[in-house]
């Protein structure tokens, strides 16, 4: 490797896999076991009938790193494809939070009118707090969040990105 | 054909229809059925070992030296965990395996039960691929899958986790000719635009290598053939990694000898300065590199890698070519003729004679004795004795293996069966066995330290049970001597624990086997005693006494580049050689 570090990168890896036990533990185990970056990591079966799951994780590293985690995925047999969609071409990435906020009286309020400007969701509602729902970029969710860490906030929990190529081409 | 019988049955056909003829393993519980069907069949020959590790590494040496897939058989729990350092060896060293493991039954996972362990968790990162299979329905195919991942692209071991009532249970078996594989679809021809540049580059070099690997020797004899047929057709030097000797010729003049931490200086100085540089099949390990920054820094650089994750790794590369080697290998000869490519004669010459000027300097030169066995006198004493014979070569890992790696000279592939990703010491010992099952007519010969040999010493007993007539050739110098190197190198000459210290009588040890031991600590017995071992027709273990305190050279220290390299008429530069930087590594 050249001995100039370059400066780390966040990537979107988006990965199509045999949906079979012990898939995941290959791609966290690939992971950790070569001391690489999992920054947020979503799973799901997207094709019950070919068993196919979705697998997307963000990462961050030098671009070297990232070309090597893309390789080292690819090989994994059970892998079919991966695509780096930050690499690919524009891609829409998305995540959804509930967040929970608990206080009375001023507080109550400043938070609905926070939620609302933010298209967030009351999903639950007690005397003394909220559950919100809020759907979007990462990084709009990281403002929600905070923007509620004086008013009370609870808890928060997030699914981590799903992410998606823009246009008419699947991956 | 489909037809209906137990798992287990299952399990021994598809080894049978896959045209196996050996596996090494041992029984125990969780394996019985599969040990039951064996019985019923005389296709597939089992040689039973003595300790898992040893089944793996014979399973290693059996497919290294024929390139078959090699297969073992071992039980659940300890039969699992045991088998773990030779899958990892075979991981390593890019070996083909099907090792299956049995499985409590399917009910039980998960309870902690007798001799259960997680045995897919546990082999995931040191497999290839690996399967827990807990449907009758699926054993078959995964069985063939497992035989096809293990030998295609680049080949590994792979692991079938079988629980004992899947073994039991009846279902429909089918063949290997209904499999396709999913996903895993290697490509095996390289870019052609790829390998045209890669000629366009080659032909105006001035001062090129090409550095091979294993990789050449797992892409099957021709690629060995295309590598030697492309070195004559242009001209140019080779090298070779440890694992790849043997894929040219030692006796070739364009042979430079392996390169690396202890290669020639040939081989290192012109994979210093040369302007292009081909990898064919081998992978910049830390080894071969030194010192990464400064590694071979006016060159392009060509790589030739049937796996994408290898380019880019650890050195940057110029041109990457992914696919088999043989493939392009022949693409590039095919390329290199159509476009009427011709080396540049004058410039290539002058490279020789730059080559020359370093070979002068004799970087294997060491000085025999009259009054004590030189190791290397003990190499090259047992080399000119066999090398006109069908030899194979094994080794143990440390300064035995270096100096065999040095000064034994291949001129064949697949003869020379060594650790060399892992470094696992108890491997040839195992290896020389799986060697001698699979080439029974031929010399397999185990140059073993009397450290490593001690790490898998039981399997001695596998090579006297079959009859097996390995012979080991331990250079005793009664210490880890690799480690001991280190020791000076690093810690100011304290030998702290490598001292190897109650040493078991060889001699006596072999003949409790029911083997021949040998001794010999006199030079001028060498030659003598080595014809004794090898006229024998039964396992000898040869214990031989060397110089204790050599040290293995040439050396590039750790941390530092391939034209610093410390050669045997200073071997003084040692005491210094190492920074504090290049203490870190390894």
């Amino acid at each position: 490797m050249s001995t100039v570090k370059e400066p780390a990168e966040r990537h979107t890896l988006s990965m199509l896999v045999d949906n079979e036990p012990g898939v995941l533990a290959r791609i966290v185990g690939l992971f950790s076991g070569r001391g690489y970056n999992i920054d947020s990591l979503t799973v799901s079966e997207v094709s019950h009938a070919s068993h196919l799951s979705r697998i997307t994780v963000v990462t961050t590293g030098a671009p070297p790193i990232i070309e090597q985690i893309k390789s080292q995925l690819d090989r994994l047999v059970p892998v079919h494809r991966v695509v780096d969609l930050t690499v690919v071409g524009k891609s829409v990435e998305r995540e959804l939070a509930l967040i929970k906020v608990r206080g009375k009286g001023e507080v109550r309020q400043e938070a609905l009118l926070i939620a609302d400007s933010f298209r967030a969701r009351t999903v639950d509602t007690t005397l003394e707090s909220f559950v919100f729902e809020i759907t979007g970029k990462p990084e709009k969710i990281d403002q929600f969040v905070s923007l509620l860490e004086p008013l009370g906030l609870v808890e928060v929990s997030r699914t981590g990105v799903a992410a998606i190529g823009r246009g008419a081409e699947g991956m | 054909m489909m037809r209906e019988m137990t798992g287990a049955e299952m399990v021994m056909q598809a080894l049978i229809d896959q045209g196996v003829e050996h596996m090494f393993g041992y029984p125990g519980g969780a394996v019985l059925p599969i040990y039951d069907a064996m019985f019923h069949q005389n296709q597939v020959k089992h040689i039973l070992v003595r300790h898992e590790q040893g089944a793996v590494h014979m399973a290693e040496g059996y497919a290294r030296s024929s390139g078959k897939v090699g297969v073992v058989l071992v039980t659940s729990g300890p039969g699992a965990t045991n088998a773990v350092t030779g899958l990892t060896d075979a991981l390593l060293d890019s070996i083909p395996l099907v090792c299956i493991t049995g499985q409590v039954p399917t009910h039980l996972i998960g309870s902690d039960a007798f001799q259960e362990c997680d045995t897919v968790g546990i082999t995931r990162p040191c497999t290839k691929h690996n399967y827990l299979v807990r449907d009758i329905n699926d054993l078959a195919r995964v069985m063939h899958e497992a035989f096809y991942v293990a030998q295609n692209g680049r080949p590994g071991p792979v692991v079938v986790d079988i629980p004992k009532d899947v073994q039991f249970a009846k279902g429909m078996y089918v063949g290997p000719e209904n499999i396709q594989h999913r996903t895993y679809q290697p490509r095996l021809k390289g870019d052609p635009e790829k390998i045209k540049a890669a000629v366009e580059m080659l032909a105006k070099a001035k001062r090129p290598i090409l550095y091979t690997g294993g990789g050449v020797i797992n892409s099957g004899p021709e690629a060995s053939r295309l590598l030697r047929e492309f070195a004559r057709l242009s001209g140019y030097p080779v090298t070779s990694t440890l694992m790849g000797l043997g894929a040219f010729p030692a006796s070739d003049k364009q042979w430079l000898g392996m390169l690396g931490m202890h290669g020639t200086y040939e081989a290192n100085m012109a994979m210093h300065d040369c302007d292009v540089m081909v990898c064919i099949g081998a992978r910049f390990d830390d080894r071969i590199t030194g010192r990464v920054d400064a590694f071979s820094p006016g060159s392009k650089k060509i790589h030739i890698d049937i796996d994408p994750s290898s380019i880019n790794k650890n050195i940057k590369v110029d041109l990457p070519i992914i696919g088999d080697v043989k493939h392009v290998l022949e693409d590039m000869l095919t390329m290199w003729r159509a476009m009427k490519a011709e080396p540049d004669r004058k410039a290539i010459a002058g490279w020789w004679g730059q080559i020359d000027k370093w070979r002068a300097r004799k970087s294997l030169a060491f000085k025999p004795s009259d009054r004590i066995i030189k190791p290397q006198q003990a190499i090259k004493a047992l080399y000119d004795q066999v090398k006109d014979k069908d030899v194979y070569i094994t080794t143990e890992v440390g300064q035995h293996q270096m100096w065999a790696a040095q000064h034994f000279h291949f001129e064949e592939p697949n003869r020379w069966m060594t650790s060399g990703g892992l470094g696992t010491m108890g491997y040839g010992l195992p290896a020389a066995i799986g060697a001698q099952v699979a080439h029974p007519e031929s010399l397999v010969i185990d140059i073993a330290g009397e450290a490593s040999i001690q790490m898998c010493l039981q399997e001695l007993s596998t090579a006297l049970q079959f009859d097996l007539p390995i012979k080991i050739f331990v250079l005793n110098n009664e210490y880890m001597g690799m480690v001991r190197q280190w020791q000076d190198l690093l810690h100011g000459g304290r030998y702290s624990h490598s001292y190897s210290e109650s040493l078991p009588d060889f001699v006596k040890l072999a003949e409790a086997y029911g083997g021949v031991g040998i001794r010999c600590s006199n030079p001028a017995d060498l030659d003598g005693a080595i014809h004794e071992m090898i006229s024998v027709n039964r396992p000898v273990l040869f214990d031989c006494l060397v110089d204790k305190m050599e040290n293995c050279l040439p050396m590039i220290p750790s941390g530092k580049p391939h034209n610093e390299m410390i050669l045997p008429d200073h071997p003084e530069a040692l005491d210094e050689a190492i920074d504090e930087e290049g203490k870190m590594l390894v």
